[in-house]
């Protein structure tokens, strides 16, 4: 079973790579960008074939090694 | 005295570590990330570089080794810890001091000497040293300290900060803050201040010939603190 993790950062910590992003896009001619934030996607291919299962083991990584919950957020999405 | 540097795949400040720990008198011993135990230290010293390439976030690997449990351990009861530059990412990331580190805010790899004032010397690290600001180097691509504000408040209410980015009269300001830490922070203590991580490396100023000897300053007072 494949699991995906979206890990973002929070909404008060600077995202210096974001905003240089959002810089050159701007000077792409993109002008109506208000903000751009970068992230990280996983994709997790587990043995696990129950559902509840695999996401709560993709939760505890998340927990333990994926995010650092001080300055990131992480959103598990539902295996298809 | 005893100490030991952790070598982690990646890391190159091990060897630097090892040269100026044994200049000022300790008896140092080199330990493998993958070994279990820690021989009898009375300082564990987590080198900077880069170890397991920066992924995933700098210092996140290295603090799941499986060394880094028997250093957990090793602190929690009161051993002294230090970790420069990638070992302060380290030790943030097993949680052993607060907050995390950032990419600069410039992004930019930043190499340079800067100067720091020392915040508290109520500890073993920098009691009896007699400057008030040092000047150190610092090399780093994430060193942009930043923690939330119910962390910041309860460092700052336990005295937690070790040193403040400054210029070289100690004035801490902005513009002296290379990297955009929060509150010029440099170095922070666990609450206990055992455990020290810091971005600048002490261990490079150690020879006046090639660099300053700020950091001699530091090895000096350390060792005799630990006595």
């Amino acid at each position: 079973m494949k699991i995906s993790v979206i890990i973002t950062l929070k909404k008060d910590v600077l995202d210096p790579q974001g905003k240089v992003i959002h810089q050159t896009l701007d000077g792409m001619g993109f002008n109506d960008v208000n903000e751009v934030r970068q992230g990280k996607y996983f994709e997790i291919d587990t043995k696990e074939t129950d559902n509840g299962k695999a996401k709560a083991k993709v939760e505890e990584m998340c927990k333990k090694l994926l995010a650092n919950l001080v300055i990131e957020n992480y959103k598990i999405i539902d295996p298809k | 005295m005893k100490s030991s540097v952790i070598t982690f795949p990646g890391s190159n400040c091990d060897r630097d570590m090892d040269v100026a720990l044994k200049k000022f008198g300790f008896k140092n011993k080199m330990v493998w990330h993958a070994d279990a135990e820690l021989p009898k230290s009375d300082l564990v010293v987590l080198p900077g570089g880069f170890s397991y390439g920066d992924y995933l976030r700098c210092g996140s690997m290295a603090s799941k080794s499986k060394i880094m449990q028997s250093v957990i351990n090793f602190a929690n009861s009161g051993g002294m810890v230090m970790g420069i530059c990638n070992g302060f990412q380290i030790l943030v990331e097993t949680g052993l001091v607060p907050g995390v580190l950032l990419r600069n805010k410039y992004l930019e790899f930043i190499c340079k000497n800067v100067f720091v004032k020392i915040n508290d010397k109520k500890n073993k690290y920098f009691k009896n040293v007699n400057n008030e600001v040092l000047e150190l180097h610092i090399a780093h691509n994430e060193g942009n300290y930043f923690c939330t504000n119910d962390q910041l408040k309860e460092i700052e209410d336990n005295n937690q900060i070790a040193i403040n980015y400054c210029d070289e009269n100690g004035k801490i300001e902005e513009k002296f803050n290379p990297n955009g830490s929060i509150k010029n922070i440099a170095g922070i203590f666990n609450k206990e201040k055992n455990v020290l991580g810091m971005m600048p490396h002490p261990e490079r100023m150690i020879d006046t010939s090639l660099s300053g000897e700020d950091g001699s300053l530091f090895f000096k007072n350390l060792i005799n603190n630990l006595k």
